[in-house]
């Protein structure tokens, strides 16, 4: 389906999903410095058009397969807020059951399969989401996000050439950041044009400016219907920026104030805020409302994950196996 | 009953599946039209078609990872790793994804997946194709592992391994598939996580399982000659460990010599060593002996392969050496 690119009436909702993932991120990072959110903490913030763009092209039959960068996809998948901020207190009512916290959020009944925290390795299993749907003739797609680190590693370039030589129902979409943790794309690929890489296994692909929602929003509805129409895979390149840190332990020595504050111009909520308010869509009554339903949101989360209960420490192994075994 | 090759009782257990349960498919390298490189999957192409029988690129790490993927989906595959020696280059799908995503998602999720893939030296295959790293795999919660050693246990390993919920790797030694043993093509899947009791006998506990089993049983008969019984167990699984019917053998004997093709450091015969300490240290006359492969990547000289696994004279003379000391 092509969306007219000027009929922003959904632009609210858009703006609302992504000043969710902003806020809650930032309520995430305060968190973690007060103790309560341990591990790692990789934000996504200046990222949000690309999950939220792009899960617009997405029913809720097609399945999700994120990193460890993914409390948007997440968010913008619907998985209650509470239950992600919950598992990253690692409380028992959270998504993963407090087993996974930030890096693994899981909902199998939202088909979101995770948060996978080994760079590359959920490409595969997204393979093989798709090669179930073809087989079992289902009509979902299987959409899979990773970052332009990931496209370093073989899985990459073997999960490309089985999708395209099976023809499986499989959407790649490339959140290019521009940085693999501090190493820059151009000093890890010799080829940094990273839509170009589909072409060596003959499947389409698409770069798109992954700070403009409508834009991506767009791209990802062109791209998932050549998928859903059983055409095979397809690469979308979204070329986004994050504003923050790669982790909480990231002291970021490898690039500059002025690159991060050039980038921090092109702020997707800031841009689209703008652009809303431009069109008329947005009153500046209706941005103040808003943005308080989603302050409420974040605070009713924060609430779910302080009263939620721990698990029993007698649970330590439940689910490591389906059924324990006596002997 | 009737008899039957190692190698056809796999296929008997694949073609089975395939016929009762649609879900079930295969997939690896040169299964269908090559006919497998050991000819397990012989005719199933042309039985079940390219759609279920899957020829696979090779791209060992995607494969596996999509047989992930598609058993997330509903699916029940199958997928063959031609030697164990190239599962090493799949090892991120199978540590990092198989073994973890039942527990790490809070139990939302089940990889019924079944691997099979080949393993152990003995036909001059050289350093980079004889080995034997069953025991590495043990080591790995969250996935079984079965190493059947005679026809009727490869194909009701490879059923049961199709009915488990959970991810079954089945470790099938090279130099089985020729050996015949009697199947009833009408029993049923073989319980996984349960040892059998091959030969009994009072004077010692032979612990052994998969390629090995052979020689000890061999061993067992050359002490007979010369008036010692030997009791010879077959671990058929190791992960679970059937740790109840090692050490009621070795209640009864009172002496154990754990024979296993691994390297001796870090061996799965270290593993069950440490159980019988730990279950059995009252009931020992003698220390737990091991029978080991020597400490070298295997070479090519027919002599020095020889030389670097365990042969039926080094079981005997552990036997002996036990007896003779502690006597």
């Amino acid at each position: 389906m092509i969306i007219d690119r000027r009929d922003v009436s959904h632009g609210p909702m858009l703006l609302r999903q992504m000043l969710l993932i902003r806020r809650f991120e930032e309520k995430a990072a305060e968190l973690y410095t007060l103790g309560k959110i341990r591990g790692f903490l990789h934000l996504y913030i200046g990222e949000e058009a690309v999950a939220v763009g792009a899960m617009q092209a997405l029913t809720a039959e097609d399945r999700i397969v994120a990193t460890y960068r993914e409390h948007g996809q997440a968010l913008a998948r619907g998985i209650p807020a509470g239950a992600l901020m919950a598992e990253m207190y690692g409380k028992a009512n959270g998504c993963s059951r407090g087993h996974g916290g930030s890096m693994h959020f899981f909902d199998a009944a939202r088909r979101f399969y995770g948060g996978h925290a080994i760079v590359g390795g959920g490409l595969p299993v997204a393979v093989g989401l798709g090669l179930a749907d073809r087989l079992r003739s289902l009509a979902s797609i299987t959409a899979c996000f990773f970052g332009d680190g990931a496209v370093a590693e073989g899985e990459f370039h073997e999960s490309l050439n089985l999708a395209a030589l099976w023809t499986l129902p499989v959407l790649f979409l490339c959140e290019n950041n521009l940085y693999a943790m501090g190493t820059e794309l151009t000093r890890h690929q010799a080829q940094p044009d990273i839509r170009r890489k589909a072409d060596a296994y003959a499947m389409p692909s698409e770069a798109v400016d992954g700070m403009d929602v409508l834009a991506v929003e767009e791209a990802a509805r062109r791209a998932a219907d050549h998928v859903r129409k059983g055409r095979g895979p397809f690469l979308l390149e979204l070329r986004t920026y994050r504003f923050r840190a790669h982790s909480t332990a990231d002291p970021e020595l490898y690039r500059t104030r002025e690159e991060v504050a050039e980038w921090r111009q092109r702020d997707p909520i800031a841009l689209f805020t703008a652009r809303l308010r431009a069109a008329g869509t947005l009153t500046p009554e209706a941005l103040t409302a808003l943005e308080a339903s989603v302050e409420a949101e974040i605070d009713e989360a924060v609430r779910v994950a302080e009263a939620g209960p721990w698990e029993p420490v007698e649970d330590l192994t439940r689910d490591v196996y389906t059924t324990p075994w006596a002997r | 009953m009737g008899k039957m090759s190692y190698r056809d009782a796999i296929r008997s257990a694949l073609r089975e599946a395939l016929r009762d349960d649609p879900r079930v498919f295969l997939m690896g390298e040169d299964v269908g039209r090559y006919g497998g490189s050991f000819k397990v999957t012989y005719g199933l192409l042309e039985e079940f078609g390219p759609e279920r029988v899957r020829d696979t690129p090779l791209s060992e790490n995607t494969f596996l990872g999509a047989g992930i993927g598609a058993a997330l989906g509903g699916m029940r595959p199958v997928v063959e790793i031609m030697t164990v020696n190239f599962s090493l280059l799949a090892l991120d799908q199978i540590v990092n994804n198989a073994a973890t995503l039942r527990h790490m998602s809070g139990g939302q999720l089940s990889v019924p997946l079944v691997v099979r893939m080949t393993t152990g030296g003995g036909r001059q295959l050289a350093a980079q194709h004889s080995h034997s790293l069953e025991g590495w795999f043990a080591h790995i919660p969250g996935i079984k592992i079965v190493v059947p050693a005679v026809a009727a246990d490869a194909r009701g390993l490879v059923l049961a391994a199709l009915r488990d919920p959970d991810p079954v790797f089945i470790f099938e030694h090279a130099t089985l598939y020729p050996v015949e043993g009697e199947v009833d093509e009408q029993a049923g899947p073989a319980e996984i996580g349960r040892a059998l009791v091959r030969r009994e006998g009072d004077a010692v506990s032979l612990i052994t399982y998969g390629g090995t089993l052979g020689k000890t049983l061999q061993a067992a008969d050359e002490l007979a000659v010369g008036g010692i019984e030997a009791e010879v167990v077959d671990l058929r699984s190791l992960r679970p460990l059937d740790t109840e019917t090692v050490l009621a053998s070795v209640a009864r004997t009172h002496r154990a010599v754990v024979v296993d093709e691994g390297w001796r450091t870090c061996s799965f015969a270290a593993e069950v060593s440490a159980r019988i300490m730990e279950g059995g240290f009252y009931s020992l006359d003698a220390p737990v002996a091991r029978v080991c492969s020597a400490e070298v990547p295997m070479p090519y000289a027919k002599h020095m392969e020889d030389a670097a696994l365990p042969q039926v004279p080094a079981i005997v003379s552990a036997v002996k050496g036990l007896l003779t000391d502690h006597g």
